[in-house]
């Protein structure tokens, strides 16, 4: 099991405790270089980039930038990487992150081929580490780390885990989260891609036991299986924390992919009324709408 | 994407999967000719991207050319769960014993490929009881694996022979192509024990077309579509008269669910993408524009970084450009809201703090 907190901030006997290195793959690009800056800004220990042919210069006149990873992590032993590349680059840019120590990539780019995602996981798998998307905002500890691209406004320290498949509406789920007074102790972007590196139930292995986690909110969509699985891991555990789900798409048409590529309802297979009815059977309510979630939280807590 | 049968079994053919003959064509004259060439009897096939075919009536036996005259017409103008015939098939008609099911499908959440085979054919998978499954990877199907699945399916001989074949052709087929499922249902038994594809059905993994200029060719796309994907945007049309246009994905869906909850009819499905700019609002806008059948625009973004004003002035900008001329239900999140409602005052923009408003007005707002 990954021990992500442990990755994402390390134990208080650490040099570099709370402060854990991170490397951003294409940080010269337009969309790399911009949340380079914002994660920076946000308190992130960016402490190189990588951009093949730009080795030597520096970012933002601080940041070493290198012409591969193996450069990178052995200059700065960093275990943790963001990766902005274009989709059709993903996965050599990934190999070579694994390849060179990296023990968590987050992997931004959307449109990536399902067959290199599943690539990349084989090699994911062989060096123990964990690939969080592609097609994902990322990941964030509030007000400590923020690995990927999400606006730092909606999110507040707390104690409420939330996963999300949908970029957007973890903005907007957690905004309201805050607004309502729930913090949130990390939240984790799965990604709209049909084949996710770190799936809801993995995600959900990584947070369960949070020691003074008060409540979980699971933001699925239509597409696959997953909330489906995960439903039944929760059954399965007793799992008891307070926990509410949000499923997008329930107006959505059979057989069209709806933005992202795993959004697509083939048959009954990755229904929104399949998801709702598992969620149902776990005894987690499904808001209507994304400011619904806050309420039925606050109605669990009570209990 | 995924194909029609036809372009499927284009697919088949050139990968050596055993068809019988068949010939497409899009309109009566030459499908005639094809009739001729084909000899009856046959069989007339609509070529829908749907499932459901032969119990919506898309599939008749031909015998000769009166019948021809009645029923290919007929066929033609079908319309199946919503979709018009793209193509006719004639395909000659089999002498079948029995039939079977074969496919390989990426499994989303045990993220491999995985084998669905079945010794009952030619009905829903789903409503089959005895399936065989088999894991395998990235794709590969080992003689080894696919001798195995022909032994469970009961199988001997040429026919188990035959489904060896079928199955190491699929994988190559689906790992070439890059498919998400590839499915043969009906795989047939011929009164002589060959196996023979009845019907195809293949999607392919979207993402992956910049490695298949080959399969372009079979890209479906509206004239909408196509702009919106060259804008970077997704668009799905729908039928109704509301056009709903936000930011991500799921921001979308979620508007899209909600205005259907509240009585409204969503026109379209348009995600600019994680960001939104003057630039992609008003190419939005454009795209909108050219959709007659909307009566009003729901905006939804969740600006988070993005400051509303520069939303705002694409509305300006498209009313001074006489781009639009209906009226626009915005909620819009982000920095600078209140000098943004300034800069719309009076135009056909309404400004909404919550989504449920704004979703409110555009139902109110278009109901005539």
């Amino acid at each position: 099991m990954t021990d992500i907190f442990g990755l994402l901030k390390g134990k208080p006997e650490d040099s570099d405790y709370e402060k854990k290195g991170v490397i951003v793959q294409g940080i010269t690009g337009s969309y790399g270089s911009v949340h380079a800056k914002q994660m920076i800004a946000y308190g992130t220990n960016v402490v190189a980039g990588v951009t093949p042919g730009k080795g030597g210069q520096k970012f933002e006149e601080t940041v070493p930038i290198y012409n591969s990873m193996q450069e990178a992590v052995d200059a700065t032993n960093a275990k943790i990487s963001i990766l902005f590349v274009p989709a059709k680059f993903f996965l050599a840019a990934a190999k070579d992150a694994l390849n060179s120590g990296i023990k968590l990539l987050v992997a931004i780019p959307e449109h990536v081929p399902i067959r290199d995602t599943m690539e990349a996981l084989d090699l994911a798998k062989q060096k123990g580490a964990v690939i969080i998307g592609p097609n994902t905002p990322g990941i964030m500890i509030p007000e400590l780390i923020k690995i990927g691209i999400m606006p730092p406004m909606p999110f507040k320290a707390g104690k409420i885990a939330v996963l999300s498949k949908s970029g957007t509406l973890l903005y907007e789920i957690s905004d309201a989260l805050t607004n309502a007074g729930f913090g949130q102790s990390i939240t984790i972007g799965i990604g709209g891609d049909p084949v996710n590196g770190t799936r809801l139930i993995d995600a959900f292995e990584m947070v369960k036991d949070i020691s003074d986690l008060e409540g979980l909110v699971i933001v699925g969509e239509i597409g696959g299986d997953s909330e489906e699985m995960l439903a039944q891991k929760i059954i399965d555990l007793g799992f008891n924390k307070p926990t509410v789900a949000y499923i997008a798409g329930r107006a959505a048409p059979k057989e069209k992919r709806m933005g992202h590529a795993g959004a697509i309802v083939m048959g009954n297979y990755g229904s929104a009324e399949s998801k709702v009815s598992m969620f149902n059977k776990a005894n987690i309510p499904v808001a209507k709408r994304p400011a619904e979630v806050p309420v039925l939280l606050a109605g669990k807590m009570e209990k | 994407m995924q194909l029609l049968e036809f372009q499927a079994k284009e697919l088949f053919r050139e990968y050596g999967i055993s068809l019988l003959d068949s010939i497409s064509s899009t309109d009566i004259e030459e499908g005639r000719k094809h009739a001729k060439q084909l000899g009856y009897p046959f069989v007339i096939k609509i070529q829908v991207p749907v499932g459901g075919r032969g119990k919506a009536g898309g599939i008749q036996k031909c015998q000769n050319d009166d019948e021809f005259d009645i029923k290919y017409p007929q066929v033609m103008d079908l319309e199946i769960k919503g979709e018009k015939a793209r193509a006719i098939l004639l395909e000659k008609m089999a002498d079948i014993k029995k039939e079977l099911y074969l496919s390989i499908f990426l499994n989303r959440s045990k993220r491999c490929y995985t084998i669905i085979a079945s010794a009952e054919g030619g009905v829903e998978i789903e409503s089959v009881k005895t399936q065989i499954i088999k894991e395998i990877g990235l794709g590969d199907v080992s003689d080894e694996i696919a001798k195995e699945v022909a032994k469970e399916m009961g199988l001997e001989g040429i026919t188990a022979e035959g489904v060896v074949d079928t199955l190491k052709k699929l994988s190559k087929l689906t790992i070439e192509k890059e498919a998400e499922l590839v499915e043969i249902n009906p795989l047939a038994i011929m009164q002589d024990d060959r196996v023979m594809a009845l019907d195809g059905k293949f999607v392919t993994d979207d993402n992956a077309n910049f490695r298949h200029d080959e399969l372009q060719k079979y890209q479906e796309r509206t004239e909408i579509e196509e702009q919106a994907e060259k804008s970077g945007f997704s668009l799905v049309e729908l039928d109704g008269d509301i056009a709903v246009v936000g930011n991500g994905a799921g921001l979308v869906m979620s508007t899209l669910d909600m205005l259907s909850d509240n009585g409204g009819k969503p026109a379209c499905f348009l995600d600019v993408g994680g960001g939104a700019t003057t630039e992609s609002v008003y190419e939005a806008l454009t795209l909108i524009s050219k959709l007659d059948r909307v009566k009003g625009i729901l905006v939804n973004l969740y600006g988070g970084i993005v400051k509303t004003t520069v939303v705002a002035e694409a509305f300006l900008k498209a009313y001074e450009n006489n781009l639009i001329d209906i009226p626009v239900f915005s909620r819009l999140k982000g920095t600078e809201s209140e000098k943004a409602k300034e800069m719309l005052q009076g135009s056909r923009t309404k400004i909404f703090d919550s989504v449920e408003e704004a979703i409110n007005a555009a139902v109110m707002g278009t109901k005539k």
